[in-house]
């Protein structure tokens, strides 16, 4: 797994790049933990190169929303692979977080 | 083609499982989001297996043989473990919950017992095995 970070004023992209498991999932959560990411008013996920997600991968979403919520802070998928989100839907998941198709979207929201 | 695995208890270890679930089924040309749900499953399982009974023990072992027969994915996934998981303990979780929460784990099962059609856990002799199958 290779997370990419961009940021402008009041974004924050991250790009995953690879497999999120139980074994890889540990380097996002250290990223979405780090207290500037509450600074921003988004932080989009970039999953166009995220070829696989487990339930590791999607704890550390849920572990996260609840902070980024209180704090104001929009957190959004975009680019997201069909099996991928297919796992989102399997849990439902779908409909408690923002994923829309593109970074045009995203931006916009 | 290989069907049997051994591996250590290692997180680590769970791309090696994927990849072992991937090339198998590779000759059923299976639909993508089907193909990805049973590696899916099995990583799900395996991670269990690996960091929950076995304490990510690396001179412990799982092995895993996996089969297609009659259209039907089977896979069999032994560990030597003390304790082994009980499937009555499992409920459904309520997501919104685990959201205010904050909890990281607690979904992994739920995967497993949406996406195959069976899931059975038993012990034979001194070894645990979980016995995962979808038709295809």
């Amino acid at each position: 797994m290779k997370i990419t970070q961009h940021s402008s004023a009041n974004t924050l992209t991250l790009s995953l790049d690879g497999e999120l498991d139980a074994s890889s999932s540990v380097l996002l959560d250290s990223e979405l933990a780090k207290p500037e990411t509450l600074q921003f008013e988004k932080v989009l996920i970039n999953c166009r190169n995220l070829n696989y997600i487990s339930s590791a991968g999607l704890g550390v979403f849920i572990s996260h929303l609840q902070q980024f919520q209180d704090a104001g802070v929009k957190l959004v998928f975009f680019n997201m692979q069909d099996k991928v989100h297919n796992v989102f839907e399997i849990l439902g998941l779908d409909a408690l977080m923002t994923i829309v198709p593109s970074e045009t979207e995203a931006t916009a929201l | 083609m290989k069907n049997a695995l051994r591996i250590s208890c290692s997180r680590h270890n769970l791309k090696v499982v994927r990849d072992f679930v991937t090339d198998y089924l590779k000759a059923y040309q299976l639909p993508d989001l089907q193909l990805n749900q049973i590696v899916l499953a099995v990583d799900e399982v395996v991670a269990n297996l690996i960091i929950h009974a076995n304490s990510e023990d690396e001179s412990q072992h799982l092995d895993l043989a996996l089969d297609v027969s009659n259209k039907q994915f089977g896979i069999e996934i032994f560990d030597d473990a003390t304790s082994s998981y009980a499937p009555s303990t499992y409920h459904e979780p309520d997501l919104q919950e685990y959201i205010r929460q904050g909890r990281k784990g607690g979904v992994g099962m739920t995967l497993v017992n949406r996406i195959m059609d069976r899931v059975e856990f038993s012990t034979q002799g001194r070894r645990n095995v979980c016995r995962l199958y979808k038709q295809l």
